[in-house]
């Protein structure tokens, strides 16, 4: 019994350490005039959604939950948000070329229609993240014009 | 007392859990990493004596031949429904298509192809890591990419460009042969599409 003791310990003692260990966090005020919302025209309801389904892991600003300030859930958390802005930054859409551009809103329309993002993991927790199915086909349909304009 | 110890249990074994999985799968990435730039240095290889990767990018140039030959290989593999092997062959593309030498070319012409280059080479990329379903969408951007670069480079051989008008509202591909081989669907309609246009 007494071992058992010393291993919950020595487990606190390590979850309450690794707190300390700093974790770079993916925040900024600074919406550059390259995001997406700026220089597209983007309705209300669309800006709403996106900024809240996709932005957490798809620009340089993240709404961090409570939890996300503990770890490890932070580390999990923080390589999700890297992968996720090395595939597509919003906040750098005018960075792309055109042909990126389709290429990508090509990639942004086959990941809703077949639900793979937003990721069931984040839309677990947040449940507005979530799409409709109505909410999936206008978005679809105002993807797929915004990528015939280019 | 006892119900505070078996709370704290859970929770320590939760956060164990938690952390080891984190742990795992980073080592996971890093081996993945390893193995793919080892099968890049075994493929090349014979080209060069020189082994480091980053070595490899600057000093040797390649042709957009060696890109069109690596791309159809990798059609091939989705003509024969073979996901594995379209896995290893857009990686062997990604490799091709960064080492396209664009020198020769007037300004406009490059900074087109280094464009073609980007986009290809993450279409290539996922190819290297998706199941078949992924890997025929990618294909298809792709597909544009590698048509648009031939229009500036030329080749030397007659290719053909194929149609088929039932997957994803009709798409495109090349091919070194006359006779339709579907690589949006393989096996299920090997013969589905028409030749669109011809190539030299």
């Amino acid at each position: 019994m007494k071992i058992v003791k010393i291993i919950i310990l020595v487990l606190l003692v390590a979850f309450v350490g690794i707190q300390f260990v700093p974790t770079e966090r993916n925040q900024s005020d600074i919406v550059p005039v390259t995001d997406f919302m700026l220089v597209n025209t983007v309705s209300k309801d669309i800006k709403n959604k996106l900024q809240v389904s996709c932005y957490d892991c798809h620009s340089n600003n993240t709404q961090y939950p409570w939890y996300n300030k503990i770890q490890p859930v932070s580390w999990i958390l923080e390589g999700h948000i890297k992968d996720g802005k090395e595939e597509l930054n919003f906040n750098e859409w005018d960075l792309l070329s055109s042909r990126r551009k389709a290429s990508k809103l090509r990639s942004i329309i086959k990941q809703i229609e077949s639900s793979e993002m937003p990721l069931s993991s984040y839309t677990l927790i947040h449940k507005d993240a979530k799409f409709s199915d109505r909410e999936k086909k206008e978005l679809i349909e105002w993807i797929t014009q915004l990528k015939d304009s280019l | 007392m006892k119900k505070l110890k078996t709370t704290l249990g859970i929770v320590t074994i939760v956060l164990i859990t938690l952390t080891a999985v984190s742990c795992k799968d980073a080592k996971k990435e890093n081996s993945d990493k390893d193995h793919t730039e080892k099968t890049h240095d075994d493929k090349d290889g014979h080209h060069d004596e020189m082994k480091k990767e980053t070595v490899l990018n600057s000093n040797q140039k390649g042709n957009s031949e060696a890109v069109l030959k690596d791309y159809f290989n990798l059609k091939d593999a989705l003509v024969s429904d073979d996901e594995s092997k379209a896995k290893e062959l857009g990686g062997t593309l990604v490799k091709s298509l960064v080492n396209l030498d664009v020198s020769k070319y007037t300004d406009a012409q490059k900074l087109e192809l280094k464009d073609i280059i980007k986009d290809a080479k993450e279409h290539a990329e996922h190819i290297s890591k998706s199941p078949m379903g992924h890997q025929r969408e990618h294909f298809k951007i792709l597909s544009k990419d590698v048509t648009d670069m031939v229009a500036i480079t030329g080749t030397t051989n007659t290719l053909y460009e194929q149609f088929c008008p039932m997957y994803d509202g009709g798409s495109a591909w090349l091919s070194m042969n006359k006779e339709v081989r579907n690589p949006y669907y393989g096996s299920k309609m090997l013969k589905c599409g028409k030749v669109q246009k011809e190539i030299n």
